[in-house]
């Protein structure tokens, strides 16, 4: 089976963010970037469905050039070759204008599944996979945790809410929004580094793909981004730590009353 | 109907849920601010009883889209049903409560009408004309004020908790029911739903714990889980994770607080290295007393904090379990 996994790089988890001058987004010179997470996890399902019933992984990712990055990442722990959207006009896209943008990529390759993590780390829209689903007309579901595939269908478990779960049968071709934990997934071997390096890459622009500035449009602004206004009323401790955990016990004790 | 709002909503077992009362609270001050009325619309097979559950609330109208294809949900369903009510209506915006079925379909829903989806907002405000929603980024380290572009009809979701159950305005009569037919097929329904299932049975309540020690990323490593279990055995509490802990299989998965795992409300919970993202926060906030210890300062769990110890947890809480000793037995 043919299976692509869209992945996108995000700010590392442990990176200092600062706000642009605009004030419009994060300053994304001097910090570093990795996978976002889920996808992580997307990707390890990719490589796992492709081991056990053959096939291709490719690796879609819509980014600037440092997300070249991710792909060989990506490349490093299995997959076979990766399509790279990337054109100044794919800066700063809404979800539906990735959707769509991936969509161009994507339709071209005709895959038997699309997987994606359940959302990225930095907008967190959770959106973008689902779209693509509707913009390919394929079927969907998300928030997976297991994957059974038995040739034209497949079975897969769909997290809900309080502990619950839920299995849910559909027809391939279908997309999938995984969620994290539903695999352990692998570290790139040093064989599979050096054979990423002769893994094709492919570089679609915008005109590679026939989009117009008018499929790309935001359908949504972000107007402003700001440090949360802190609403509780949070006592910070200070001082050494064998002092903090005396002052700590001391208010536990006598101002909440909960020891 | 056209520049109206209209409240979708959902049930479980036959019973309105609570996220859909915070939708209908959310969709009433929205239809208050901007001088329009509010219906709203549920989902289902044989639904009366849900629609009147509904229509005790103050709405001008409950739209009940009738259909044996709706007895359960599929993103398909919905998604097709919803769209022709939409695309008839022309409402001017579609509130939703963020769920787990609102993330499944609603994105597609929006894709299928051509139109946007703001999802999981915690508030919005009017400026002049415009009309802002606040939504969180890189997990809840950043907030966004966010607008809409483009043309109505709008869909947007708020995060749970965000609007109160108790603020749903009733109605001085019950709203009038309409049906409305959607034009369903099954051959255009592709997911087939199984029946919703809880794993094994849960091996540890956290439910009924009076104290919690949680533990994150911010223990670094599983041999690390010892210092926090020696402090919830300090404490007399159980010891609980976010969910990457989980995930990485440190600790059992029926030990997971957040939307995921179990909600809880111990009078004392204590946050060991856990950042707090929006998903863990909806499982604890309910604690009486909560605890952070962190060492980023900007970590969100700080905000539902009572006390915060900007420190490396690795130095604070041996201290802290020898004075928690002291205390105990004195």
């Amino acid at each position: 089976m043919k299976i692509i996994v869209c992945l996108k790089q995000v700010p590392a988890r442990d990176a200092i963010l600062r706000l642009n001058p605009a004030g419009t987004w994060v300053q994304e010179t001097d910090i570093s970037f990795e996978v976002n997470e889920p996808d992580i996890y997307a990707l390890e399902e990719a490589l796992r469905l492709k081991e056990k019933h053959g096939g291709e992984v490719v690796v879609a990712t819509l980014g600037p050039a440092r997300a070249q990055q991710a792909i060989k990442e990506a490349l490093a722990k299995g997959a076979d070759r990766a399509l790279h959207l990337d054109d100044p006009a794919f800066l700063s896209l809404d979800a539906s204008g990735v959707a769509r943008a991936l969509s161009r990529a994507i339709q071209k390759e005709n895959p038997d599944l699309i997987v994606t993590g359940l959302q990225s780390d930095d907008f967190g829209f959770a959106q973008t996979g689902v779209i693509l689903a509707e913009i390919l007309g394929l079927p969907h579901s998300t928030i997976i945790m297991e994957i059974q595939v038995t040739d034209k269908t497949m079975k897969v478990k769909r997290e809900l809410e309080a502990g619950f779960f839920q299995w849910i049968e559909m027809p391939l071709p279908a997309l999938l929004t995984v969620q994290s934990g539903i695999n352990k997934p692998r570290y790139a071997t040093l064989k599979g580094i050096m054979a990423a390096k002769n893994k094709p890459i492919q570089r679609l622009s915008a005109a590679d793909l026939g989009l117009q500035a008018q499929d790309l449009a935001p359908r949504q602004k972000i107007a402003k981004v700001y440090v949360p206004v802190k609403k509780a009323h949070t006592e910070y401790l200070e001082g050494g730590a064998k002092d903090v955990a005396a002052k700590l016990v001391d208010k536990l004790k006598n101002e909440a009353r909960v020891l | 109907m056209s520049n109206d709002i209209l409240i979708f909503a959902e049930h479980q077992a036959g019973r309105v849920t609570r996220p859909t009362w915070e939708a209908v609270a959310a969709g009433q001050s929205l239809a208050a601010d901007l001088g329009t009325t509010v219906s709203a619309v549920i989902l289902g097979s044989k639904v009366e009883a849900l629609a009147s559950e509904l229509a005790a609330a103050d709405l001008t109208e409950v739209v009940s889209v009738d259909s044996p294809l709706l007895a359960d949900y599929t993103p398909d369903g919905y998604t097709l049903a919803l769209r022709d009510l939409i695309v008839q209506r022309q409402p001017r915006f579609v509130v939703f409560s963020h769920t787990y079925l609102v993330r499944d379909f609603v994105p597609k829903l929006g894709a299928a009408l051509d139109r946007n989806f703001i999802g999981d907002c915690l508030s919005y405000r009017r400026e002049g004309g415009r009309l802002i929603f606040v939504r969180q980024l890189f997990q809840g380290k950043f907030s966004a004020d966010v607008e809409f572009a483009g043309d109505a009809p709008y869909l947007v979701s708020f995060q749970a908790a965000s609007f109160r159950e108790d603020s749903v305005r009733r109605g001085a009569t019950p709203a009038k029911v309409t049906a409305f037919a959607a034009t369903l097929s099954p051959e255009n329904i592709r997911q087939k739903p199984g029946e919703r299932f809880r794993e094994a049975k849960q091996a540890v309540d956290l439910t009924q714990a009076e104290i919690i020690v949680a533990v994150g990323r911010g223990i670094k490593k599983p041999e690390n889980l010892d210092l926090a279990r020696k402090l919830a055995e300090a404490l007399g509490g159980e010891l609980g994770a976010s969910r990457p802990i989980c995930d990485s299989g440190w600790l059992p998965m029926d030990r997971q607080i957040g939307s995921s795992g179990q909600t809880v409300a111990p009078k004392l919970y204590v946050a060991l290295g856990v950042s707090g993202a929006i998903q863990h926060q909806v499982g604890m906030k309910g604690s009486r007393t909560v605890v952070a210890i962190n060492k980023d300062k900007e970590a969100p769990i700080f905000e539902v904090a009572t006390y915060g110890i900007v420190g490396d947890l690795f130095e604070l809480v041996p201290p802290l379990i020898e004075e928690i000793k002291k205390v105990r037995a004195g």
